[in-house]
């Protein structure tokens, strides 16, 4: 399945682009996304806190992605 | 209750916004304007650019101020951000709201602040004159 990822803040800065696809095997949870993201982009693993949104709202732990999902990476908020 | 909502990327007027919110039946109106700082732990701020998650923000704005809306006693309630370059001094949020007594339009206001900075997907990179660092992204 493909989904596509949309990087905000810092983490556009570290993947270097602010969207791309991704390829993943069938029911990959949104973690497990993490875990490969952060395995690609080490840098990741430094940040407060890595949040992830599946289109448009805060995933739970162990949401798993379809075909088409649109994921966010959320680096910590600041806005205000 | 209709909600005001709306990403700007262009200056935002506390005027209308209170404005806004005010009508005959409400005793109190609270408007919160968070503005540009020129400093940050004594280094110069150049400026602050913002940017956002759109459809999310405007997604989670709403949800925050479905909450407030549930909670207290409003009547009408205005949130505005911007994105893009911000310099000092200018208005980066206004939140105004409305009530018939004060408590309410105090408390509701500066739980949509708080909230709004713990879960609207908005960032702001600090600009220095040596540097840039986008706020908050490490502990």
């Amino acid at each position: 399945m493909t989904i596509t990822v949309l990087a905000f803040g810092i983490t556009r800065d570290i993947c270097g682009q602010r969207r791309f696809t991704l390829d993943l095997p069938e029911k990959t949870s949104s973690d497990a996304l993490l875990a490969i993201l952060q395995e690609k982009y080490p840098p990741l693993r430094q940040l407060s806190s890595l949040l992830v949104a599946v289109n448009e709202s805060y995933a739970e732990p162990g949401h798993v992605l379809a075909d088409g999902d649109e994921v966010a990476l959320i680096p910590p908020v600041s806005g205000g | 209750m209709q909600f005001d909502i709306q990403l700007k990327d262009t200056p935002l007027d506390f005027e209308a916004c209170t404005r806004r919110v005010m009508q005959p039946d409400s005793g109190g109106i609270d408007v919160f304007i968070g503005t540009v700082r020129n400093a940050t732990r004594g280094r110069a701020v150049l400026r602050l650019e913002f940017e956002a998650y759109e459809g999310m923000a405007l997604r989670e704005m709403q949800k925050i101020a479905e909450s407030a809306a549930a909670q207290w006693p409003l009547h009408a309630l205005v949130v505005h951000h911007r994105t893009g370059v911000l310099l000092p001094g200018e208005i980066a949020v206004v939140i105004a709201v409305s009530a018939a007594h004060r408590d309410a339009a105090f408390t509701a206001c500066r739980y949509l602040i708080d909230t709004l900075k713990q879960t609207v997907p908005i960032w702001k990179k600090e600009v220095f004159e040596d540097g840039e660092v986008w706020v908050a992204a490490h502990p």
